[in-house]
């Protein structure tokens, strides 16, 4: 029996010219790379934009030294790591002890499969879409738990233990938030109305969860007793030296680019403009019937708002002290949980009214 | 098959001399349960130099440059006692200029440490930008400091007798540009801290220390303070000039970090008030106390004239501490600094036995930590303000 589809059609004329088939296989590498190239670039950016925005925090200035501006700076920070010793502790579980960051990284890469750079410009056009997002984040704490105990160091035991309960408590509110923008439209609604028509609006209780339990999610101040330097020198992340700490500190900042590209999409308005009222999307819509001018303003627009958000929560870091274990896990569960459980409510509720 | 039986041990962990927290290398071995702090034993001495030891054999003169490396956060203190001690012990009396003089540079120096308590303070809370802000603040007070002594912090700037050197010409109105600044910045540091809902949560009801329990203790200064009890030297000694200005004691009920915290700020304040009372008020005459300088004890020789006043200026490396002894204290910032002093008839002392505040305060970091969580350790260590320049000397 043949199936004949046009997909396998497709694959026989290609099969049949055997020079097309490399390139064939090829080109599904194409988007991966310059995702992940743009990731790293997004890394460098953020990095840089960290230490400046901190510096003009606390009166002073940032890198200036290392490239114009300082923006070579991430770069030679990561190159430094590189070319360090890298130790292992003697009685530690060298094992687990190796792999521990690289399943933090690895769980915070998967999730820009999903993120949606523009219309239609997603990497994994997938039907569950942001809830992999959660679920694959939720592999964190195991990294986070194996480097803590494979360090045989009270500390950074304490420190994985610390971030393991913390990433979990946090997880619960956010899915609850994601759950209930899922019920509306995501993207394609926010886009009638411009600025006024972001989730943002519609669900105001659920962007300040969200923007509280992934701030925890990312273990940034005002969540970052995992790694309280005052308390525990560096939490689960003492004893890594050379590029297992660049591993660590790259999970870091991957987590928070995700986490913002993630507030852009669900409730900032995404790749829309959102401007309302303005002539310019109509020129822009002859561009995007283009293509490729259209896809890039789509990205711009979506980069411009996770950073947006980014200086939102570097701000943060630099003005708001520390909470205490116990009084983050209160949050997370006395008060932030009940709070998304009501949130879901009201959404659902409201769903019913309006159908 | 059976399940082995889970021992509960408690975990010790060691907090070590060297912790990226700033309080000194105070070593402290805790012994936890999970979260929860059992036992907690301070182990001192990482920094002792031997500063007592050290005092009884250079003579009054050479001692100054020790002194300030007790407290060195605020330097005119632990200088001020120097110079009171033998002062007081030898009844040398100090002229109206200098005593305001001195008082504007003891408060100037207990805002100076007060800020720089606040800032680690801040940063071992977790919020790390305080700690750039005081810095801003300390830098003018360093200004003032080093138009006048020479020296941004280790001073060495009292005599017996007096100062050292009159202020220069136009330090008056740099002072008081300084302290309209400063108290823009307190009302900045009250905004940001005091109010913020997350600092509140970390320090309030944590290491309560009752009014009792402070007293049987021997605390002093803002610690005691904070629990009630109205008791400054300032008010309770009068020493040099301050019952000659309007202010208040500062205190608060609770006893907990939260009092501590606004005690000191309220101090700051309080400070900023006397500065600005002491230079409308500061009268002229003559900075020091010259008699100090006599070169013969006899007191009609010729070695004691006029001519050989201003040879050198430090007291003459015969002036002799007789045979008493005497306990002189101050109200430092941290809290009561006191020397005892024994005087031996020569120009070294017998015993000179220095009573830091930091040393004393410390005592009841175990009881306070006993049942509180790992993360409060920080907050009690940094709101009884010690140094471990003093506490180890």
């Amino acid at each position: 029996m043949i199936i004949d589809t046009t997909e396998v059609q497709t694959i026989n004329s290609f099969s049949t010219s055997g020079f097309f088939k490399e390139v064939y296989g090829l080109i599904w590498i194409i988007p991966i790379l310059t995702l992940i190239l743009e990731i790293t670039i997004g890394v460098l950016v953020i990095v840089w934009l960290e230490r400046e925005i901190s510096a003009a925090i606390q009166q002073r200035i940032g890198p200036e030294y290392a490239g114009p501006l300082g923006i070579l700076q991430a770069i030679a920070d990561g190159t430094k790591l590189l070319l360090k010793e890298d130790l292992l502790p003697s009685r530690g579980d060298i094992r687990l002890f190796s792999v521990g960051p690289s399943i933090a990284v690895i769980s915070v890469l998967l999730s820009y499969l999903v993120i949606p750079f523009g219309y239609r410009l997603v990497l994994a056009d997938l039907g569950i879409g942001v809830f992999l997002w959660i679920a694959i984040s939720s592999i964190a704490p195991i990294g986070l738990l194996m480097s803590g105990y494979g360090s045989n160091n009270k500390y950074s035991f304490s420190g994985g233990l610390r971030a393991a309960a913390q990433s979990i408590s946090y997880e619960i509110p956010l899915t609850l938030c994601v759950l209930s923008i899922s019920l509306l439209d995501i993207v394609e609604a926010q886009s009638k109305y411009g600025f006024w028509g972001w989730n943002l609006w519609r669900q105001p209780i659920g962007f300040l969860v969200f923007l509280i339990s992934s701030l925890a999610e990312c273990e940034r101040l005002p969540f970052d007793l995992p790694e309280a330097e005052e308390e525990l020198v560096a939490g689960y992340q003492t004893e890594y030296s050379g590029i297992k700490y660049a591993l660590f500190y790259l999970a870091s900042y991957l987590n928070l680019l995700v986490s913002s590209l993630f507030v852009t999409v669900l409730y900032l308005g995404g790749w829309n403009f959102s401007i309302p009222y303005i002539p310019i999307p109509e020129l822009f819509r002859i561009n995007q019937m283009a293509g490729i001018f259209g896809m890039t303003i789509d990205i711009f627009i979506t980069l411009a708002k996770a950073y947006l958000f980014l200086f939102i929560s570097i701000t943060t870091r630099w003005t708001l002290p520390r909470m205490r274990i116990d009084q983050l896990l209160n949050l997370g569960w006395k008060f932030l949980l009940p709070i998304s459980l009501g949130n879901l409510l009201l959404t659902t509720s409201s769903q019913l009214v309006s159908l | 098959m059976t399940v082995p039986v889970t021992r509960k041990d408690l975990m010790i962990v060691n907090m070590g001399p060297h912790h990226p927290s700033m309080h000194g290398v105070l070593r402290l071995i805790l012994t936890l349960d999970g979260e929860d702090v059992i036992d907690c034993e301070p182990i001192l001495g990482y920094l002792h130099r031997g500063m007592e030891k050290n005092s009884g054999k250079p003579n009054n003169s050479t001692i100054s440059t020790y002194v300030t490396r007790w407290d060195y956060l605020a330097t005119m203190f632990t200088e001020a006692i120097t110079v009171n001690a033998p002062e007081k012990l030898e009844n040398v009396q100090v002229p109206q200029r200098a005593s305001y003089i001195r008082v504007i540079m003891l408060e100037l120096s207990r805002i100076a440490s007060h800020l720089l308590w606040l800032g680690p303070f801040m940063a071992d809370i977790g919020a790390q930008t305080p700690f750039f802000y005081i810095f801003r603040e300390r830098e003018l007070i360093y200004n003032l400091f080093e138009a006048a002594t020479g020296m941004r912090m280790m001073h060495n700037y009292f005599r017996i007798g007096g100062v050292a050197a009159d202020l220069p010409y136009g330090w008056i109105e740099k002072c008081f540009d300084f302290c309209d600044y400063f108290l823009t910045g307190v009302v900045e540091y009250q905004k940001l801290i005091t109010r913020n809902p997350i600092f509140l949560e970390r320090v309030e009801g944590v290491g309560i220390i009752g009014g009792e329990e402070a007293v049987n203790w021997g605390l002093s200064g803002p610690m005691l303070r904070a629990s009630g009890i109205q008791w400054d030297l300032r008010k309770v000694d009068n020493y040099e000039c301050y019952n000659e200005f309007d202010w208040e004691i500062q205190w608060q009920k609770e006893g907990d970090s939260l009092a501590r915290y606004l005690v000191r700020i309220g101090e700051m304040k309080e400070s900023i008030k006397m500065i600005q009372q002491a230079l409308e008020g500061i009268p002229g005459g003559p900075y020091e106390n010259l008699e100090v300088r006599r070169f013969d004890r006899a007191k009609n020789s010729e070695w004691n004239d006029f001519a050989y006043r201003f040879i050198s200026k430090k007291p003459s490396p015969n002036f002799e501490l007789s045979k008493q002894e005497l306990y002189a204290r101050v109200e430092a910032p941290k809290g009561e600094l006191g020397i005892y002093l024994i005087g031996d008839n020569s120009v070294f002392p017998w015993r000179w036995k220095i009573r830091p505040p930091g040393f004393i305060n410390l005592q009841i970091l175990p009881e306070l930590v006993k049942r509180m969580k790992l993360a409060d350790i920080m907050t009690i260590l940094g709101s009884i303000d010690i140094i471990m320049g003093e506490v180890d000397r």
